[in-house]
């Protein structure tokens, strides 16, 4: 065994993250780690890899004693880490950013070649004298690859590592994966993505809140099994009426905006329809102007007037507010600091968006009383788990708040929505939910855009579908008879990444 | 090992308790301080903190703190709604000095006539001269993005300046015999900003303070307008999704708390003051900063703090005279009070705890 | 070399000893800056080291010692900096605040009893033969030694920053200090070394102005010098040369009012005073202006409060 981890604790105050959990690793072995958004799997591998010390519980690797006291020791040791949220340094090149990975880097002409050789060895091609933040999602992934296999680790963690790729891109990082295990590296893989643990893994440990619920081989088990084992119930998907779409509500043409973002995606001659009644569904790999998009159509970015068309009027001069009076609402990603205001109370965050279509402001003057019984409102039918409305945005966990921000949209009575990533990092019950209110808008005659990461969502709730790629939108083409391998496709294919070229 | 927390919401018994807990350490680091230069610090402390209140003469420095108080309570609020939002006006020196020059120069403009529409006027010259004088670093900023700060910090230096400029040249006094600074308002009835009740320090700035105060407490709870400076300040993003205007924001909070300390300059100046002269300034633009802090940056706190304020600076004129302490001694205290002040805050916003005992408690 | 009645070569040599003070500081807050901490406090840091450096170089009659003990009189300003925003959480422009209006009372209660002493003299660093070439000899090779510190220090900081694992490792906390934390940086550790590295600098300018360009002791004799040295750190980009570049424009336009005023220039002394301050003005504006290349040189945690959650 490689690593083999007993007893394993960790409290935070309200939550135990990590309950008695006890797995082990062998050399070579690709190990999952499955579990839903919450289930403890980043606290579990941030102790391996030395951030966060156990309560309780010890771990052994390769026979010996294994305590790392911070990510040095564990890197010492031969444990490397692939982040879900990068590790990376925008303003700094992928030389600097790989050195800062290193224990000893060797001197940057050296060092500069060493990650040409090995990202040519591995399929990961990587300019070294590149700024990281002119990077894709993709390419930045492969920094964080690159800078793990310069120190020859022999366990390498990845947290959920295909959220960033297409479909393509997922196949050759899987063969370079599968190559590294042939090498004798272990891996433990992350994620709650069942297809492709049943695609890659040798074992898989399932956590559900904190504790090992089961410990399985992953290709002797259905995808449904797997993610019963996950969630702890049977899940349904979202139930769908047919329904005939009826007149265009939404109509984009020609949009182009700069981002704001120093580093972020500009849009580039988007043009999409939806009609009442409809959902359309945007895929893409994170960083090819989701984000962009959602404020183009928010109204927090603006264009040309013609560029949005609402119901045959012209809006894309409009600010939010503006949008918001005309029908327009829309949820943006990031649920604390975008969609809502951290440390106000829930009642004063219903406020935010909802003071046009609620009729909450009077000349000025705030209706406190309104205000109030519209969050109430929300909380109840959305069944947001709460004290209280004047409770802190901050205090809810993430599951709930997204229920609120949605919520608070769609009971605005829109008649479009917009949102982005309305179900990341939620608990599957509250993302089953969430998806259900918004199929639901749909059946009540509003056009909704979802904008996602995540395929399965699309393909779950969308009626037609397009991608995002570096700022351009795909042509829609409805979601029956899509196949994964088209839809690949439409994201950008394999962009530069080619199949590992080392020998098994 | 200690560790902190984040509390889920603030604390509002520590955010209320905090400010007297820093009041009370200051005493005593204060005290400490004193005994290190030498001087008495028991007695020290009694003078600065006590005596004003409560000493022989408070005939004379109650009244004296209203004279203080009002000022710093003017700019603070001001001051605050900029902070809220995140938008730092540290210039309120600056525009306090402009309000004062534009105010007395519409009275040295028609003197000796006297006429009742003087003052008024003077009144709005004197906001005005500090709106604009705020709106420079407004417009820089939303123009070119220039960072508000400093651009409000340098006009403090450009205008002490032209405060010493006029003293000497355009606003001198004729009949001064030469030496620099204005002719004396209080002598010129149209103009002057008298007491309203004799001998209480009651005249219209502080007036205009306690409005300020009101109208401040108002804005911030029932209008839409201050909803959008709080929301603004904790979370930029929210506030745009929200469709708040970010440029029409620091518009509008640098000129109010520009035309608030221009208001402040010119109701001193043509009151308490009474004259232009170069040293006219005595710093209030920048302890209103710490006003505003020690006062949460709410409008009811900030008017504590500025009574707070008001008397170490009248205790720091006793103490000067009777135990020879510096003037600058009583800025040092103000900066310490803020350190502490800050250092509270973590209270308010983190929970301390040990780091086993907080294990335990919650895996039990 | 005479323009309307000012010597030019005098004027470039004193532009540098004008300049030193505001150079040393800004070169120690782009340190701070690069660490993703914005420390306002340098104006009281300089007016503390200007007092600690006084008081240590009368007492001991040493210049050397009076230096040394501005930089470690900085230190200490900046270390009380560094527990409220590092260990406390506090908001760092508040922060920076309290430890300008803190140091300039401090100093001026310190201070008290120094008005009118006369510091021992920094004679200027005989360069021998280098001091005898013509115009350069006269403009470069006749200043004492803290003008050759303080372009040392540049050069210094430039290569730490560029060229070292040290420099790297403060480059990165300042870009992304989750990013920095995750991979086992001690950010609060690197980013209190950098404040102290800040306070030094601004302790050293200090000094330069009561020891130095004055030299004597009066109340808040800084007069905004730490103000326009983080004005410059804005100006220049967070590059070194470039704060070298926007210390000497400063003291450049510093000199020359002076000499015009001393020329009997018909403009008010008072409305030539003004100049250096419309000057940096007009530069921050025009830095910002050029909004692209400017947000590229700033650090991307600049200001923000670092708090481990786990």
């Amino acid at each position: 065994m490689l690593l083999t981890i007993e007893g394993l604790t960790k409290a935070y105050p309200g939550v135990v993250a990590n309950d008695d959990v006890s797995f082990s690793v062998a050399e070579g072995e690709v190990h999952a780690l499955l579990g839903e958004n919450g289930a403890g799997k980043s606290t579990l591998v941030k102790m391996i890899y030395g951030l966060v010390k156990p309560d309780a519980g010890h771990m052994t690797l390769r026979g010996a004693a294994y305590e790392p006291a911070e990510p040095r020791a564990a890197r010492a040791a031969g444990v490397a880490m692939v982040f879900q949220h990068f590790s990376l340094f925008e303003a700094l090149d992928v030389a600097e950013n790989v050195a800062l990975g290193m224990e000893k880097p060797p001197r940057p002409r050296e060092l500069a070649q060493r990650i040409r050789a090995v990202s040519e060895e591995y399929g990961l091609p990587l300019d070294p004298s590149r700024l990281v933040g002119d990077l894709s999602a993709g390419e930045r992934q492969r920094v964080e690859i690159i800078r793990c296999l310069l120190q020859d680790p022999k366990l390498l963690i990845m947290d959920e590592p295909t959220s960033v790729l297409t479909p393509q891109e997922v196949e050759i990082l899987f063969e370079t994966l599968r190559k590294l295990s042939a090498e004798g590296t272990a891996i433990l893989y992350i994620s709650h993505k069942l297809e492709e643990i049943r695609a890659l893994c040798d074992g898989a440990t399932i956590l559900r809140r904190g504790k090992v619920v089961a410990t399985c081989t992953p290709r002797e088990k259905s995808a449904r099994e797997l993610a019963e084992m996950m969630v702890g119930q049977t899940l349904t998907p979202p139930e769908r009426g047919t329904r005939a779409p009826g007149e265009v509500v939404l109509g984009v043409a020609g949009l182009s905006v700069a981002s704001p973002n120093p580093f972020g995606t500009s849009l580039k001659n988007v043009g999409f329809d939806v009609r009442a009644g409809e959902v359309l569904g945007i895929a893409g790999v994170a960083g090819n102007g989701q984000d962009e998009l959602l404020l183009a159509l928010s109204g927090e970015l603006r264009s040309d007037a013609g560029a949005v068309v609402l119901k045959g009027k012209p809006v894309g001069t409009l600010g939010p507010e503006g949008r918001r009076a005309a029908g327009l609402v829309s949820g943006p990603e990031e649920r604390l600091g975008h969609a809502a205001a951290p440390e106000m109370s829930l009642t004063e965050n219903a406020l935010l968006s909802g003071r046009v279509r609620r009729a909450l402001v009077k000349s000025g003057f705030i209706d406190w009383k309104k205000t109030k019984g519209f969050a109430e409102e929300i909380v109840k039918d959305f069944d947001v788990r709460t004290p209280g409305v004047d409770v802190a945005a901050r205090a809810l966990s993430g599951g709930n708040l997204q229920k609120f921000v949605i919520g608070r949209e769609i009971l605005q009575d829109p008649a479009v929505i917009v949102v982005n990533q309305p179900t990341w990092g939620v608990d599957a019950a509250a993302a089953a939910a969430i998806r259900q209110a918004l199929i639901d808008l749909a059946a009540k005659g509003a056009a909704v855009v979802v904008i996602s990461q995540d395929l399965d969502e699309l393909l779950e709730v969308a009626d037609r579908f397009a991608a995002l790629n570096e700022g351009r939108l795909s042509a829609p083409r409805p979601v029956q008879g899509l196949t994964v391998e088209e839809i690949g496709l439409m994201m950008g294919g394999a962009h530069d990444m080619e199949v590992a070229h080392v020998e098994a | 090992m200690l560790r902190l927390e984040k509390r889920p919401m603030p604390s509002r018994f520590w955010t209320a308790v905090t400010p007297v807990l820093a009041v009370i350490l200051t005493m005593v680091a204060g005290g400490i301080l004193f005994a290190l230069l030498g001087k008495p610090p028991v007695e020290a402390i009694r003078v600065i903190f006590w005596d004003p209140l409560f000493g022989a003469n408070n005939f004379y420095t109650l009244p004296q703190m209203l004279v203080k108080a009002g000022p710093l309570i003017l700019i603070a609020i001001g001051l605050s709604l900029g902070f809220r939002a995140g938008i730092w006006n540290i210039g309120a020196e600056g525009q306090y000095i402009m309000g004062a020059i534009c105010g007395a120069a519409v009275a040295l403009a028609f003197y000796p006539a006297e006429h009742w529409y003087i003052f008024p006027l003077m009144v709005i010259a004197g906001a005005l001269g500090g709106w604009i004088w705020a709106m420079i670093p407004a417009v820089l900023k939303i123009k070119f993005g220039t960072n508000e700060i400093l651009v409000s910090l340098m006009l403090v230096y450009v205008a002490e300046n032209i405060l010493s400029w006029v003293s000497f040249g355009p606003l001198r006094n004729p009949q001064g015999y030469g030496f620099p600074g204005s002719r004396n308002l209080q002598q010129y009835p149209s103009a002057h900003n008298a007491d309203l009740i004799p001998n209480t320090g009651l005249h219209w700035g502080v007036v205009a303070a306690f409005l300020a105060v009101i109208g401040a407490y108002v804005l911030l709870n029932r209008h839409i307008l201050g909803y959008q400076i709080r929301v603004a300040g904790q979370a930029p993003r929210a506030a745009r999704f929200a469709g708040v205007s970010p440029s029409r924001l620091f518009a509008f909070c640098l000129g109010t708390s520009g035309a608030l300390a221009g208001l402040a300059g010119l109701f001193e100046v043509a009151g308490p003051s009474g004259q232009l002269s170069p040293d006219f300034n005595v710093g209030y633009g920048f302890t209103a900063i710490i006003v505003a802090f020690l006062g949460r940056l709410h409008p009811v706190g900030i008017l504590l703090a500025g009574f707070l304020m008001a008397l170490t600076y009248i205790g720091g004129e006793l103490a000067q005279l009777s135990l020879n302490l510096p003037s600058a001694a009583i800025q040092a205290f103000q900066g310490m009070l803020l350190f502490f002040l800050l250092a509270f805050d973590l209270l308010s916003n983190y929970r301390v705890r040990w780091k086993e005992h907080a294990a335990k408690e919650i895996a039990k | 070399m005479m323009i309307g009645g000012i010597d030019i070569v005098v004027l470039i040599a004193t532009l540098m000893v004008a300049s030193t003070p505001i150079l040393l500081a800004a070169t120690g807050e782009l340190v701070a800056e690069k660490s993703g901490v914005l420390n306002l406090g340098v104006e009281g840091m300089m007016i503390m080291g200007a007092i600690c450096g006084f008081i240590a170089a009368v007492h001991t009659d040493s210049p050397a010692l009076g230096f040394l003990a501005a930089a470690a009189g900085g230190i200490a300003m900046s270390l009380i900096f560094a527990l409220l925003t590092q260990l406390l959480l506090s908001n760092q422009v508040a922060t920076g605040l309290a430890l300008t209006l803190f140091g300039l009372g401090l100093s001026s209660l310190v201070g008290q009893g120094y008005n009118g002493v006369k510091p021992p003299p920094s004679p200027d660093v005989n360069l021998g033969p280098l001091e005898q070439i013509p115009v350069i000899g006269d403009i470069l090779f006749r200043h004492d030694w803290m003008v050759y510190v303080s372009l040392g220090l540049v050069a210094a900081t430039w290569a730490v920053l560029r060229y070292t694992r040290a420099g790297l490792i403060l480059r990165a906390v300042g870009e992304n200090h989750d990013a920095a934390h995750a991979l086992g940086y001690r950010v609060r550790l690197v980013r209190t070394l950098a404040l102290a590295y800040g306070g030094a600098c601004a302790g050293l300018g200090g000094a330069y102005i009561s020891l130095v360009r004055v030299p004597q002791w009066s109340d808040g004799m800084t007069a905004g010098s730490g103000w326009i040295a983080l004005a410059i750190v804005v100006f220049a980009s967070w590059r070194p040369w470039r704060v070298l570049l926007g210390a000497y424009i400063f003291g450049g336009v510093t000199v020359l009012q002076l000499r015009l005023q001393a020329a009997g220039i018909a403009i008010p002394v008072q409305l030539l005073s003004m100049a250096p301050y419309l000057v940096t003005i007009l530069v921050l504006v025009i830095m910002s202006a050029r909004r692209g290349r400017a947000a590229m040189g700033a650090p991307a945690s600049l200001g923000r409060i670092f708090h481990a959650s786990s």
